[in-house]
């Protein structure tokens, strides 16, 4: 093992009150692999996600990344370093064209030194970033108000947001809910080449079918602790995981 | 019960679309659609001095007061771009008064120097007082913002810093009425176009995203709060400058530099104009001063009378006058049927 782990987080925890939400956390990954993260409603996903990226501040523990202690972090620092992240709910600049929401990204001190590039440039790599997740070539969608657009647009302009800031890491909090079949579909080749580019990915997802597609390793949340750790085939085996999730009926094919 | 309805449909107009490509302007008709609008205003803003004769003294300093309003509204709307809600410009304004008031009074500086001085100093003073609470939004923001002022006045009242109560008198005057007003009119219509220029560039949609959702603007990599800390200051910039510019006009700056009616007159005047385009702010202030000037008549019944032209507007027109009429200007509306819908 001569090259560190891109992630190497150490007994992660989080109060609120009274509630642990995420409870002593540890995991590592390595770059360029595929984390799944899983578990029930409410067993702490989420909020791993929002400490990692520093959207919350942990009670205790530690995150390195790349060896760099980047723990109690501002948020847009930690963007800074290559780690970005879409929004469960989707968070889109409402009143501003669709294409235009890129640019904030676009202007962002890391995409400005990645890229260059002035204010015409911005839009050119903005509409050619949407094209990338799927939009339409040669559609009125990405003029559109963001505002007006569907549910599963509104993912994939999430993406476009990640991957416009070239990251190292993309941190997906439940790409796929709210999409379609068929729009799933059409985002898993996307995310294999994101993943063979050697952009190391975290998702945390229900859809554990298509998840399993993507990830290498995943691990399983339950009440905020870690209960399983290993690849998709070996985690949906677990006994613990089976019953604390899945339904010990359940079977899910890896 | 089954009806056919009809809803409301907006086309841009023809003559809109093709100038909205500069590349399309190729006639008389199609630039004049285009700069008529603000070559009007800046007409009517030029001639207004030279009138004194015809409007008398009396509405040459209305003028100068309408222009001070409108810069302390443009302010507001600068400060709300970006999700500020500000409910103390009275704050930028006496800090530019008394930052002038100190260097000319104490310094002896000249107004050439101590006015651009107190714009900027007054502007830096203001955001530092402002950083700590800048990551508070919306009615916490806008409850800390209004309480400055009135903290201030106290605070020059019990420690009779900077002349307490009497204040400090005997500014050097400036120049002449006609002078004054044509720097204050060119100071709003620069603050007036170079803001609204400024929101058409990638920056300013930066600003712009941070009132839509600053959440996402962090996890696009920008630090918000150093964005907030830039917008606060251009934010104050003229509203610093009304308030040491009107100080040296009165040659006296006291405690009303603080005066609660700076704080709530620019944000009238954005309700009756219309918030998010500088332009909205500069028409409200142009339309409620003169009225509150003439309204001034009525006496005590001011307030009420007032009071029901504020409510109208509210109620009425809450995108605001220039909102509106831009509309209008830019779009046809027309009636077209929804087919047969169930009510």
């Amino acid at each position: 093992m001569s090259q560190q782990p891109i992630f190497a987080i150490s007994d992660l925890t989080k109060n609120f009150g009274g509630i642990v939400a995420v409870d002593q956390v540890s995991f590592t990954l390595e770059k360029g692999e595929a984390l799944g993260v899983i578990g029930p409603n409410g067993s702490g996903k989420s909020t791993l996600i929002n400490l990692i990226t520093g959207f919350i501040k942990p009670s205790s523990g530690q995150i390195l990344y790349q060896g760099k202690n980047i723990t109690g972090w501002p948020p847009h620092k930690i963007v800074t370093m290559g780690i970005a992240r879409s929004f469960q709910m989707a968070k889109p600049f409402y009143d501003i064209p669709v294409y235009k929401n890129l640019i904030i990204p676009l202007f962002s001190n890391r995409a400005r030194k990645l890229k260059g590039g002035g204010y015409g440039d911005r839009s050119e790599v903005a509409i050619h970033l949407l094209e990338d997740v799927g939009f339409e070539r040669d559609s009125q969608v990405p003029y559109k108000e963001a505002g007006s657009l569907p549910h599963g647009y509104l993912k994939r302009l999430e993406l476009a947001r990640c991957l416009s800031l070239e990251p190292d890491v993309i941190i997906l909090d439940e790409l796929f809910s709210g999409m379609s079949m068929s729009e799933i579909a059409s985002i898993l080749p996307l995310l294999d080449r994101i993943k063979e580019e050697g952009t190391t990915l975290i998702m945390v997802e229900h859809r554990l079918r298509e998840l399993f597609k993507v990830a290498d390793k995943a691990i399983v949340l339950n009440f905020g602790k870690k209960i399983a750790e290993g690849t998709p085939a070996e985690v949906v085996e677990n006994e613990e995981v089976k019953t604390a999730y899945l339904g010990s009926e359940v079977v899910v094919s890896a | 019960m089954t009806k056919t309805g009809y809803r409301k449909e907006r086309i841009d107009r023809g003559i809109k679309v093709r100038t909205d490509d500069i590349f399309a302007i190729g006639s008389f008709k199609e630039i004049s659609y285009v700069a008529m609008p603000r070559f009007l205003v800046i007409l009517l803003l030029i001639i207004f001095p030279l009138l004194s004769s015809v409007t008398g003294i009396y509405w040459q300093n209305v003028m100068l007061i309408t222009c001070t309003i409108a810069l302390l509204a443009i302010s507001w709307d600068m400060l709300a771009s970006v999700g500020l809600l500000s409910l103390g410009q009275a704050m930028f304004f006496g800090a530019g008064a008394y930052v002038t008031g100190y260097l000319n009074h104490n310094l002896g500086l000249s107004p050439l120097l101590s006015i651009p001085l107190a714009t900027v100093l007054g502007a830096l003073l203001c955001t530092l007082l402002l950083f700590p609470i800048m990551r508070l939004r919306g009615i916490y923001f806008g409850l800390i913002t209004f309480a400055i002022p009135l903290l201030m006045t106290r605070i020059i009242e019990a420690t009779k810093i900077l002349g307490g109560t009497e204040g400090l008198s005997g500014l050097t005057p400036l120049p002449g009425l006609t002078l004054e007003l044509y720097i204050i009119i060119a100071v709003t219509l620069i603050c007036v176009f170079g803001f609204r220029r400024m929101f058409d560039t990638d920056y300013g949609l930066v600003l712009k995203a941070i009132r839509n959702n600053d959440r996402a603007v962090i996890a696009g990599g920008i630090d918000i709060q150093w964005y907030k800390t830039q917008a606060v200051f251009v934010a104050a910039l003229p509203a610093t400058f009304a308030g040491a510019f009107l100080t040296h006009h009165y040659q006296i700056v006291g405690m009303p530099a603080f005066a609660l009616e700076y704080s709530i007159l620019p944000l009238t005047a954005v309700i009756i104009g219309g918030a998010r385009s500088f332009s909205g702010a500069m028409l409200g202030a142009f339309i409620l001063v003169p009225i509150s000037e003439l309204l001034r008549a009525f006496s005590t019944l001011r307030i009420v009378v007032y009071c029901l032209v504020l409510l109208v507007f509210a109620i009425g027109l809450p995108e605001g006058i220039f909102n509106f009429v831009q509309r209008k200007y830019h779009q046809i509306e027309r009636l077209v049927p929804m087919g047969e819908v169930k009510k």
